[in-house]
């Protein structure tokens, strides 16, 4: 399991969004709507939930590329640039 | 003197309990207004008035469960005045005083209708919110809750199944313009204004009701009576497993972006457990949408006593001819289940070929 800061605060918004989720049960590499039931409107209140934690815009055009834990992580790491989130 | 008696929240509703009351005895009270919190088998429901007037008493106490069609306070209308009751034992006199209940307010059950202490008491408690009693049960959760909404459905269910002569159709609607109009509204939008999909059908069926107003309402004491307005009831599954069927209100004059604001607060009010009484009570047909993540086509079962309910699944690629070529266009199977006491196959089928239709033309929606 990851333990970095940036993946423990996607944990918490996804949280927010499925209070169920227990984050030692969820698996980074693999697709997160096959793990967690996400409908659109989950998946889209999760990304509203990172574009306001992260401050960053998540262009409808990117939505693919988010399958994995794993994929959202490191494409918020390359949005923010690594460190700049340990503050939140 | 008006009663305001606990509403059938829908048609799986057969009792009540109260959780919490929020006027007492002398608030004024306007139609629309939240006057209590009832927990019911699927969730804890604000409930509004449907009348303006003056809260007079609260006849039922926080805790008490009771059926349906109990009267649940009384309240003077507007204008009306209180009666005069002249009979009060001094000591209630002084008591209700004290507590700041108006002695109209309160029903007397001494000699002649007097006002004795106890019925001072009896007000005083039933206006009372025991806070930490309703803190120690949170609506919607935990096994007995899901086994009670189990059987709330199985109820509504059944009875649909054994009254209701349903008739099923199905149309494939091409959905290549909807998905394009989409992404170019949504490209230029930040995240929390972006629609979903979900909300273009929704609106589609909307307008197509109001050309087809024999799918639109309910079917009670033996007739059809025409929805007042179109109010689109939106199946939303709980996390906990169940679901319900809240109300968008007149969906089909609202613009594509209040509805998707709205379907968006309704889904989580619904999962938080905090919807209104008008939006359990009030759809006059319902959408149900099991597309998300999951199967091409649904055919439901009506909610009575509505008599129609629009099934929507998957948007997926599929090879389709348009002009003499074949092409990979997306897909979506739009499904009507209709009430056959009240429509038929053909005035049915009209009506999802103008659901298609107008999802030909998004950027009318």
């Amino acid at each position: 399991m990851r333990t970095d800061p940036l993946y423990a605060q996607v944990i918490a918004v996804l949280q927010a969004i499925a209070p169920e989720v227990e984050a030692e049960d969820l698996v980074p590499g693999e697709p997160l709507r096959r793990q967690v039931d996400l409908d659109s409107m989950d998946w889209l209140n999760f990304l509203i939930g990172l574009h306001r934690a992260f401050q960053v815009d998540i262009p409808e055009s990117d939505y693919a590329r988010l399958v994995t834990l794993d994929d959202v992580a490191d494409y918020l790491q390359k949005k923010t640039g690594s460190g700049t989130t340990r503050s939140g | 003197m008006i009663d305001f008696t606990l509403p059938a929240l829908g048609a799986d509703m057969t009792e009540g309990k109260l959780l919490e009351w929020k006027v007492k005895p002398g608030d004024a009270v306007r139609r629309g207004q939240v006057v209590a919190v009832v927990d019911t088998s699927k969730a804890a429901v604000d409930v509004e008035i449907w009348q303006d007037g003056t809260v007079a008493q609260l006849l039922v106490r926080p805790g008490e469960t009771v059926p349906v069609g109990t009267p649940m306070a009384r309240l003077l209308a507007p204008g009306e005045l209180p009666v005069a009751r002249s009979r009060v034992s001094p000591a209630a006199r002084q008591r209700a005083a004290t507590l700041g209940i108006a002695l109209e307010s309160i029903a007397g059950s001494g000699p002649e209708g007097a006002v004795t202490l106890e019925d001072v008491e009896r007000t005083a408690a039933a206006a009372a919110t025991p806070a930490a009693a309703v803190a120690s049960v949170p609506a919607g959760t935990g096994v007995g809750k899901v086994a009670d909404m189990r059987a709330a459905i199985g109820a509504a269910m059944s009875r649909s199944k054994r009254e209701i002569p349903h008739y099923y159709l199905a149309e494939s609607v091409p959905m290549r313009r909807a998905q394009e109009w989409l992404e170019t509204f949504n490209a230029g939008r930040p995240l929390p204004e972006r629609l979903l999909m979900a909300v273009l059908p929704i609106k589609a069926v909307a307008l197509a009701l109001r050309k087809f107003p024999e799918l639109n309402g309910f079917y009670r004491n033996g007739a059809f009576e025409a929805g007042k307005g179109i109010h689109v009831g939106v199946a939303i599954a709980l996390r906990q497993g169940g679901l319900v069927a809240p109300a968008l209100h007149d969906a089909a004059d609202k613009p594509l972006a209040v509805i998707m604001q709205e379907l968006s607060d309704l889904v989580q009010r619904a999962r938080s457990a905090s919807l209104r009484s008008s939006e359990l009570a009030d759809a006059t047909v319902t959408v149900t949408n099991l597309g998300d993540q999951g199967v091409e086509s649904v055919f439901g079962v009506i909610y009575p006593p509505q008599v129609a309910l629009v099934g929507l699944g998957r948007v997926s690629l599929r090879p389709w001819a348009e002009e003499g070529v074949v092409r990979a266009v997306p897909v979506m199977q739009a499904t009507l289940s209709a009430d056959h006491r009240v429509s038929d196959g053909h005035r049915g089928a009209l009506f999802l070929n103008e659901v298609r239709e107008r999802l030909q033309h998004p950027e009318t929606l």
